[in-house]
């Protein structure tokens, strides 16, 4: 993929990101399940990274890198290009799911993932708003 | 207010096996007596219960030949564990699987059942075709493999510190196909959100380490007992390849990759799954 493409799609995610705090809140379901969470997310695209920080279930802030000496629970990591299948609409069998990705170690899932395994329909439900059907 | 009975029947069966007494709870549906069906025997997979095959049971195309029969293996659903378990943990072994299975079938006298089995249950049909081989009159698997490979590390689905049933659903709710009615994958959920403590993990040592029958299933001989082969193009635990892989070293195997659905077929879009099997049991039950 050429560096213009990678940048756009970077861009779309971080859009995406960007706008998850609102999607959560109006997400009555998603609170509910997350409501006793408090984490930290680091998601690595590529070469760039974002923090998510969890509070009660809530987005309280995501911050896009680059980061220096980033603080955070557990980290999934991928090449762009996976993201972007896993963030696609319409996603083909194999690609529908976070543990498919995982399984064929196409993402990393590293650290601390008691927030992650205690909340896994939670988080399952977090990257469901950032598929691209779900984004504004 | 409208209201009715599911023609499903449910009984305890007190059965001593291996030196233990266990009170297992099975589900019926179909003609018994002198004009029972063909005997149906349904398996579920691994952290669930034979509430599983409810629309099979439900399903006049199937029960106006066949009696539907799932059995809870012991930890599971109503069929609780043995007296001691506290003091023991719960690991599914090949041999207690398919000891159990026979046992069963013994004791409420099925004559050649057909046998059905999910995930796990799509295993130890691969083992039941290897050590019984005369006793079926034909072996289904669903979601079958010889082998699957982990994707994720199953120690948390038994730790106090996270809640069991949920990390359970948590863990399968993706093998679930997106196509998949909401009510019906729910309830999928809910059964494994159920599971006893432990259960669910102490199934997977058969899952993944005791019930690997890869070296095993040359031998599989479908000239004496067909073997039929469905899995879900949306699993990702037992994936099309890893079916393919044991249709393709068992000669006679019939290979079907279902459209549109996932790890459990019979649960999480039952209407779906009939469309497939319906053929597979007509195929059975024709005299030819």
């Amino acid at each position: 993929m050429g560096g213009a493409a990678a940048k756009m799609e970077l861009s779309e995610i971080s859009s995406r990101l960007t706008a998850l705090p609102e999607r959560v809140e109006a997400d009555a379901v998603l609170l509910r399940r997350g409501r006793v969470l408090n984490a930290t997310c680091q998601l690595i695209v590529g070469t760039d990274a974002f923090l998510l920080r969890i509070v009660d279930g809530r987005v309280h802030d995501v911050r896009r890198g680059p980061l220096v000496t980033p603080s955070a629970e557990f980290t999934i990591a991928g090449d762009a290009t996976v993201w972007r299948r896993f963030l696609a609409a319409s996603r083909p069998p194999g690609d529908h799911d976070l543990f498919a990705f995982v399984k064929r170690r196409e993402l990393q899932v590293t650290g601390d993932l008691h927030p992650l395994m205690s909340h896994l329909l939670y988080w399952k439900g977090l990257f469901g708003h950032l598929h691209a059907e779900s984004a504004p | 207010m409208t209201a009715c009975i599911e023609p499903i029947l449910g009984r305890y069966l007190h059965l001593d096996y291996a030196g233990r007494p266990y009170r297992i709870y099975f589900e019926s549906a179909g003609p018994e007596g002198p004009k029972a069906g063909i005997p149906l025997l349904c398996l579920h997979t691994a952290g669930a219960d034979g509430r599983q095959y409810r629309g099979l049971m439900n399903a006049t195309s199937v029960t106006d030949r066949f009696r539907v029969i799932a059995f809870d293996l012991p930890w599971h659903g109503k069929s609780s564990p043995p007296e001691g378990w506290q003091d023991e943990e719960y690991r599914l072994t090949a041999d207690f699987y398919t000891g159990i299975v026979m046992a069963f079938i013994a004791a409420l006298s099925l004559e050649r059942p057909v046998v059905m089995g999910c995930s796990i249950g799509g295993r130890v049909v691969l083992h039941l075709a290897l050590r019984h081989p005369g006793a079926f009159r034909a072996l289904i698997g669903l979601e079958s493999s010889a082998h699957v490979d982990p994707y994720y590390d199953t120690s948390w689905l038994h730790r106090a510190d996270v809640h069991g049933g949920e990390v359970a659903a948590g863990a399968v709710s993706g093998l679930v196909a997106p196509q998949a009615p909401a009510a019906e994958r729910w309830e999928t959920l809910w059964h494994y959100m159920q599971s006893g403590p432990g259960v669910f993990k102490g199934d997977l040592y058969f899952y993944g380490i005791d019930g690997d029958v890869r070296d095993e299933i040359a031998r599989i001989d479908t000239s004496r007992c067909p073997l039929y082969l469905l899995t879900g193009e949306y699993d990702y635990s037992c994936t099309p390849e890893d079916t393919l892989t044991v249709a393709r070293a068992v000669p006679g195997a019939k290979l079907t990759i279902m459209k549109e659905l996932g790890h459990f077929p019979m649960s999480e879009n039952p209407d779906l799954f009939l469309s497939y099997l319906e053929p597979v049991l007509a195929e059975i039950a024709s005299p030819g």
